[in-house]
């Protein structure tokens, strides 16, 4: 007998005719968490916070005048007597992807109950996001301290690229930072064994928002910096 | 067994593969900047790899490959509305810049 809350049978078949019996039948039109639909929405409005900040950018770089500052050069380093364009950025990227990846082994060894791995990994994750905040802050202050580039006026060419840059790229570092505390937080509540009885979709949700981040910095980084 | 009662369980193969992409992918993005690829080619490379590495990240990592249509229509339908807000705002764009120089210019 199938009844509402047994959601192993809630499933009607795949494709168009699956999503139109989900939405029409009088039950859970999702079949996930709560929590985890909840994060999606969160998700998806955050696309568009990031989407219009980046079409933003967009619009003052197309109808910005002055010429545009080359990011390539203003993000490059002398390391070792070497010249290397954007090499800092591309550090960070894959700091970025690094985590990325660890969260998404986190998320496997804690559906696993692989309690310790799951620790280990998150912290990774979360350590790699602070070095990740800590190279930024290294970037802001050469940017502003060295380059003297301001919000208003920078003196390599149009003023909205100091701007646009701090908006966005001070939004994303936000995210990463609030990140690294959250998973902080759920990293403590697995060790604790918070989620023994309910179980690890909580570490899920929490990947979500993480790769979420990480999804945020590969549309930054292409507009941005390599555009 | 659904996804509400396991979660999203999955071969750790395909994360690992899927990481050794997104390393890839992002060091050729980063070659196209230190090989100073210029013009219509820069712009070209840039984008099929971004969306490649989004892609990559949406569908594996967060899963959403094996989500239901009824989610993943929820998540990308109202993506449409951005894609018209980009078209406005390049015309807008554009129409700045030209009577800027109209006007502004000697």
């Amino acid at each position: 007998m199938i009844t509402q809350t047994d959601t192993s049978t809630s499933y009607t078949t795949p494709g168009i005719a699956g999503m139109v019996s989900d939405w029409s039948a009088d039950r859970q039109a999702f079949d996930v968490p709560w929590g985890k639909l909840m994060m999606w929405v969160f998700l998806l409005s955050d696309t568009f916070i990031f989407s219009v900040f980046l079409t933003g950018y967009m619009t003052v770089r197309l109808s910005a005048t002055e010429p545009w500052p080359n990011p390539s050069e203003v993000f490059a380093l002398t390391i070792a007597g070497h010249h290397l364009p954007l090499i800092l950025i591309a550090i960070m990227t894959f700091a970025l992807i690094t985590s990325s990846g660890t969260m998404a082994m986190a998320v496997n060894f804690a559906y696993r109950g692989d309690k310790r791995l799951t620790v280990i990994l998150i912290a990774l994750t979360a350590l790699l996001g602070a070095s990740f905040v800590g190279m930024q802050a290294f970037e802001w202050s050469k940017l502003i301290f060295e380059e003297g580039v301001r919000p208003w006026g920078n003196p390599m060419g149009a003023a909205q690229f100091g701007s646009t840059f701090f908006m966005i790229t001070g939004f994303h570092g936000l995210h990463v930072t609030a990140g690294v505390i959250y998973l902080s937080i759920v990293a403590r509540k697995v060790a604790r064994g918070d989620y023994e009885g309910k179980g690890y979709a909580i570490v899920e949700i929490a990947g979500l928002y993480w790769h979420f981040v990480d999804l945020v910095w590969v549309f930054i980084f292409a507009f941005f910096y390599l555009w | 067994m659904s996804d509400a009662t396991t979660g999203q369980q999955h071969p750790i193969g395909i994360y690992l593969k899927v990481w050794l992409l997104l390393f890839v992918l992002s060091t050729f993005s980063y070659l196209v900047d230190f090989f100073h690829v210029q013009g219509y080619l820069r712009w070209t490379l840039i984008l099929a790899f971004m969306f490649l590495k989004a892609g990559f990240i949406v569908a594996i990592f967060m899963h959403v490959a094996w989500e239901r249509l009824a989610l993943k229509y929820v998540l990308f339908l109202p993506l449409s509305a951005i894609a018209v807000l980009i078209a406005l705002m390049a015309i807008e764009g554009d129409y700045t810049f030209l009577t800027r120089h109209l006007f502004f210019d000697p």
